[in-house]
């Protein structure tokens, strides 16, 4: 069992408000998966910069000069920001391979969650609320979050086994179930050069949607195609810098609910995940039927 | 009339005061407000009393009933109304998964649609779905009634025993050992009783067809024991 919360606004006075949604969403699902939690946060894209979302178990340690490092290797200016466990380096876009690499080769116990335009990736062991209140979840703002509490089952209870899973740029997906081919998927996909940082199944549906859309295919798409290729149990949340998508498995054992109005649209594995947002009384609420693909984009 | 708000009284209050309502109970008429998905509100009622939830409910809701009249206006996640004895459950929005599955008896109203695995297991329960059903609905259901005026999903009545399906719409395809049977008088005559009961008018029973048990996985076929 584990508990996905997803929220795309689509009015952008709720733009404020998306951290502090999230996380009252996220609260809702603590008893679905109080091992781990973890969210994405896509806010508003900076031109000409990029993201990267790292993490370490030593903040303190691990942090120290990797700023001035980057920096010098690029030849640039970079933005640090700390969050606990977690920090976001600003670089320029086309400095972002750059930048990695340097974090890779002189910081090899530094982890990096996320990259891109507007996505950062935020997630730990500790119960829900907890993790949420370390990150400062509330206070976030952005245009859509996919959030996650874990219940593990198919690998160890660590902060690299929480969701989301971020394999391509400004990309994310959370899962709820399990999957039963991932290790033939990942020997595949290893095959045509996607790398993996686990052994989790999540990250495996990660990167077959990244690689799918490394083929050309947009999000929709990529995951019609998940339905032949994923075997297992399995609803999906995704987000892409301007999209955000759902899908079950045809089984569909896994809950989800959703529910739209003009203002947002919105996931949760129960209901009790969407009752507190706004107009929800007005809302359509209805569950996606199984094998079906639901996206929005901007 | 009692009136509990689940925005303030704990939903374990509220359950224990419906457990404590017996035969002879003179609070009859119960409203609940603020369900906000809560799971369990109002499960495990033994006493002839009237309960209305105003709102959508998470899982089991009105699960084990006995003897209540238990409304949800809004809709109910999965596990609805889950081995229900005897009583009335009626839900005005639509119904997550294993809707009355495993159900004894009684009568499970759903005016929307109802998800996949609806009555599976059923054991004497009458299930009347104004809208859809999901796949694998009445999976193994061994008696009462399934009446669907809408569609059904894929493999309806797989593994079925004895219950009885009545689907007005299109099935997308019956499950094994499910057959279209034919609609003989009595049969009519059911049909015509639970939608009295439900409440539902306008539509004739010719509209429906009957599906039930081939009962060719009843006993064990020599002939296949090579597929083992």
């Amino acid at each position: 069992m584990c508990g996905i919360v997803g929220l795309f606004l689509k009015d952008k006075a709720l733009e404020p408000q998306l951290g502090a949604l999230t996380a009252e969403m996220l609260a809702t699902m603590c008893d679905r998966g109080p091992d781990s939690a973890g969210f994405a946060i896509y806010g508003t894209p900076e031109k000409g910069k990029v993201k990267i979302t790292i993490s370490s178990p030593n903040p303190d340690a691990d942090f120290k000069g990797l700023d001035a490092a980057v920096s010098k290797a690029i030849g640039s200016n970079v933005d640090f920001s700390l969050k606990s466990t977690h920090a976001v380096l600003t670089v320029p876009e086309d400095k972002a391979d750059a930048a990695k690499a340097t974090i890779r080769a002189e910081f090899p116990s530094v982890r990096i969650m996320a990259t891109g335009a507007s996505i950062e990736i935020y997630k730990e062991v500790g119960y829900p609320t907890e993790v949420a209140k370390r990150f400062d979840l509330a206070k976030m703002t952005g245009t859509h979050a996919i959030g996650h509490t874990r219940m593990a089952t198919e690998s160890a209870v660590t902060t690299m086994g929480s969701h989301p899973f971020s394999t391509g740029a400004d990309q994310c997906l959370v899962h709820n179930g399990s999957l039963s081919n991932h290790n033939n998927l990942r020997r595949d996909l290893k095959h045509d050069g996607m790398t993996f940082e686990t052994q989790n199944d999540s990250e495996v549906a990660a990167a077959y949607l990244t690689w799918r859309m490394n083929q050309g295919k947009n999000l929709g798409e990529a995951l019609t195609n998940s339905l032949d290729d994923l075997d297992g149990f399995f609803t999906f949340v995704v987000g892409t810098k301007d999209g955000f998508g759902v899908i079950r498995d045809p089984i569909a054992c896994k809950p989800a609910v959703m529910a739209e109005t003009d203002q947002y649209v919105a996931f949760g594995s129960e209901y009790r995940a969407l009752a507190n947002l706004p107009g929800i009384e007005k809302a359509r609420v209805w569950e996606p039927e199984p094998a079906t693909v639901y996206f929005w984009e901007r | 009339m009692q009136t509990v708000d689940l925005a303030k009284t704990p939903l374990r209050d509220l359950n224990q005061d419906l457990h404590r309502q017996s035969e002879g109970s003179n609070e009859k008429a119960w409203e609940v407000l603020n369900p906000m998905g809560f799971h369990a509100v109002a499960v495990g009622i033994d006493a002839p009393i009237d309960v209305n939830i105003r709102g959508n409910v998470g899982y089991y809701c009105a699960g084990m009933n006995k003897q209540a009249t238990v409304t949800v206006h809004g809709s109910a996640g999965p596990g609805v109304a889950e081995n229900m004895m005897s009583g009335k459950v009626r839900i005005t929005g639509d119904a997550s998964q294993y809707a009355g599955a495993t159900g004894r008896g009684g009568l499970l109203v759903i005016e929307g649609n109802a998800s996949s695995r609806c009555g599976v297991s059923m054991k004497g329960i009458d299930i009347v779905v104004k809208g859809n059903i999901g796949h694998m609905s009445a999976f193994m259901a061994q008696s009462g009634h399934l009446v669907v005026l809408g569609d059904a999903g894929d493999a309806l009545g797989d593994s079925i025993y004895e219950a009885k399906l009545f689907v007005r719409g299109k099935v997308k395809s019956l499950g094994a050992d499910c057959i279209e049977k034919e609609m003989r008088p009595e049969h009519h005559e059911a049909l015509a009783k639970l939608l009295e009961n439900a409440g539902v008018k306008g539509v004739k029973t010719s509209e429906f067809k009957r599906y039930g048990s081939a009962r060719k996985l009843y006993n064990f076929n020599i002939d296949n024991a090579d597929a083992y």
